[in-house]
């Protein structure tokens, strides 16, 4: 007897729901016996990992902040690489508006500005524009491939927040250290929920969530981005324009990750360091592609890597080496996508006879 | 209600876990917040010994938990109040990012003692200490001075702490050979060993002699082995460098993490600003490759114990920046003030500040 992996005609709605279901239940036994394997209680660390980071009020406010810049940035890269757009340099978006938001914090220091904060978003989304749309540019006017120059362009922006924190924005009173002040309080994102670190960006999310998914499922320019997607010739037959696709998903994503960046630096942060983001904007690109490209499974996918990373960090003061947290994350994400073939296939027995038969 | 107790109020009010008082039979947990992975050798590696020789020294009396890789952003503060969160009662921040983060959760765990390396936020329950490296790092340059004409530096970021190390090495070098030169290549990175090797087989193109490094891997001194020239390295990498590995300058941890862990574990803890080298043993440099002959060890052990005695200061008078500017008046010791604010080369390094 073997088996065989038949397409489905259209996508099981058990598989659809089962699929995570299952992946998380391999993981869990893997991590199990790997815990156990290392000589660690592994009913600990699997409460560490899963349980412990949420179980608190303070927990749940860090799981929500973590996921915020995951979900944020997603939610962005999803509508492009619909359309078979990729934007991979997300990261360095974020650093321009980490930079445009953290100028702009840094100019009204101590100017008494009420609501400075917004101007520092404003400033960030519109930095992470500025930057994704060298890339945009460069693909609808020279037909540049947009992969490598984003990509490249990541650089470019940690060279400038590098230079920048050495720099015109250093702290003078920092004995050198390569970073600014600390925000003014009117520049820093007023908290949402007081005693812990999320703030009121986290309005953003839900607001961005509904935003693309109705412009994904009722607007035209998402039926245009959809049909690039699935059938670029058909959109060009139908005189889509492909240029108007590609500033839009890039201008979209631009926006998001800078005021990410913009976020990070006026929220947790709370200053320009050389370093803003652990890699946020890479991070994205799993989740949108986790979520399915669909926004309700790109938050719930942000959610899930927020969760990973914190539980990485816990279970290293229960004494589980870095290596085997970061094992343990990757189990995880190879089984939740290795489910994914169940959603779009059926595993069938194949018997001796049918064997025969097709030889 | 005094603010402290207020604070406590809030704190626990709002949901925090502030950790009680410990039970007096309970291990002292303590954590460690490292930004690179321990590896087998550098700085985080040097400040996980520091670690183990708190687990030697006390036994059972404390437990103590690590936490790799937090660099920057917002990982540091959820790191750090997660320890605080679970009951550790001596928290230790080993990179410069760790500060504000630590400056944070400090405020809001008052009972709680905290320990921050290398920067300049102190608070009631927030302690600083740092080595004053530079005086190994005078050191290994003698040695290089000694074993060759030129040095090059693979550098992290242009802050005091790394101009104070250049200078320094630079000074003791000219000291045994006034022709000496130093060029530095800066990184942008405490750790990337891909990048490192660049830096380090482009500095020996230009032909130097001897490298040196304040980054975190072994990569430059593995650069020094291939390529049959010398280094002085950070931390004691004499396994990646048979050959090249001259010596190095070693920061010793332990015996500072052990008496700040007893003074918790006898209630006597309080805050301080601490900065000391060789004469309180908390640096030192790793033993002489073979090929160093005994004249040199002689030299360098020589002015290591002028150090120790403080008969001889690395940035005593006359002290001459690059530009030719007068930092030190001859016969005049440096104030703390002026090295933790270092912001020059001193003659013998070529380059400009970037």
């Amino acid at each position: 007897m073997r088996l065989r992996l038949v397409p489905r005609l259209k996508p099981s709605p058990v598989a659809l729901y089962g699929a995570p279901v299952l992946a998380i239940a391999l993981t869990v036994t893997f991590g199990f016996f790997l815990f156990l394997g290392i000589g660690r209680d592994p009913w600990a660390a699997l409460y560490a990992y899963f349980i412990a980071p949420v179980n608190s009020a303070f927990g749940l406010s860090e799981w929500l902040l973590a996921a915020l810049p995951l979900a944020l940035i997603g939610l962005g890269l999803a509508v492009g690489f619909r359309a078979n757009i990729w934007n991979i340099g997300a990261e360095g978006q974020l650093v321009l508006g980490a930079i445009g938001g953290g100028a702009v914090a840094l100019a009204l220091w101590r100017e008494d500005v009420p609501g400075t904060f917004v101007l520092v978003c404003v400033a960030g989304a519109l930095a992470g524009m500025a930057w994704a749309a060298i890339p945009a540019l460069l693909r609808t006017k020279f037909n540049a491939n947009e992969i490598l120059t984003s990509l490249m362009l990541i650089y470019v922006a940690d060279q400038l927040l590098g230079w920048l924190v050495h720099g015109a924005l250093r702290n003078p009173q920092g004995f050198g250290f390569p970073e600014s002040r600390l925000f003014s309080p009117e520049a820093v994102m007023p908290l949402l929920w007081p005693g812990t670190r999320l703030h009121i960006g986290w309005l953003a999310l839900p607001v961005a969530a509904l935003a693309v998914w109705f412009l994904m499922n009722h607007m035209v320019a998402g039926f245009r981005l959809r049909v690039g997607g699935d059938a670029a010739n058909a959109a060009t037959y139908a005189g889509f324009s492909r240029s108007r696709m590609v500033w839009l998903s890039f201008l979209l994503t631009g926006g998001l990750a800078g005021l990410v960046g913009a976020m990070e630096v006026a929220g947790p942060v709370g200053q320009l360091l050389p370093k803003i983001s652990p890699g946020y904007g890479f991070a994205a690109i799993i989740v949108a592609f986790l979520g399915r490209l669909n926004p309700v499974g790109v938050v719930l996918a942000a959610h899930l890597l927020a969760l990973i990373l914190i539980g990485g960090e816990n279970v290293q003061m229960l004494g589980v080496p870095v290596a085997v947290a970061q094992l343990f994350q990757g189990v995880l994400l190879v089984t939740l996508l290795a489910s994914d073939v169940l959603v779009r296939y059926r595993v069938v027995r194949v018997g001796r006879l049918g064997e025969r038969a097709r030889g | 209600m005094t603010p402290r107790r207020t604070s406590i109020f809030l704190a626990a009010a709002l949901g925090l876990g502030l950790a009680g008082p410990a039970a007096a039979d309970d291990p002292l947990k303590i954590g460690f917040v490292y930004s690179s992975l321990i590896g087998d050798a550098g700085w985080t590696f040097q400040h996980d010994l520091g670690r183990l020789m708190l687990e030697e020294e006390f036994g059972d009396r404390v437990e103590t938990a690590y936490v790799e890789s937090i660099d920057g952003g917002a990982d540091a503060e959820r790191v750090i109040r997660q320890f605080a969160s679970q009951d550790f009662g001596l928290i230790f921040g080993t990179s410069f990012n760790h500060m504000n983060p630590m400056a944070r959760v400090a405020a809001q765990f008052p009972d709680i003692a905290f320990e921050h390396a290398t920067g300049y936020t102190q608070d009631t329950n927030l302690a600083i200490y740092h080595t004053r490296a530079y005086e190994s790092r005078y050191l290994v340059g003698m040695v290089a001075g000694l074993m060759g004409d030129s040095l090059g530096v693979v550098a992290s970021y242009p802050i005091p702490e790394v101009l104070r190390g250049i200078n320094a090495m630079t000074l003791g070098a000219r000291s045994v050979n006034p022709d000496f030169t130093t060029r530095v290549v800066w990184i942008s990175s405490w750790f990337d060993p891909g990048l490192e090797r660049t830096a380090a087989d482009a500095l020996l193109d230009q032909g130097v002699d001897v490298l040196a490094h304040f980054t975190d891997s072994p990569a430059v001194v593995q650069a020094a082995e291939d390529r049959e020239k010398y280094v002085v390295a950070l931390g004691d990498m004499a396994q990646y460098g048979e050959n090249a590995h001259l010596t190095a300058l070693v920061y010793n941890w332990g015996p500072y993490y052990v008496e700040r862990a007893r003074m918790v574990l006898d209630g006597t803890w309080e805050t301080a600003n601490t900065w000391e080298g060789i004469s309180a043993d908390m640096m030192t440099i790793a033993p002489y490759n073979d090929s160093v002959p005994q004249d040199v060890r002689d030299a360098v052990d020589a002015k290591m114990e002028e150090i120790r005695s403080g008969a001889f200061h690395p940035f005593q008078g006359p002290l001459v920046a690059q530009d030719g500017t007068e930092k030190v008046a001859d016969g005049e010791l440096p104030d703390d003030g002026m090295l933790l604010s270092m912001d020059f080369y001193v003659e013998g390094v070529e380059g400009s500040l970037p």
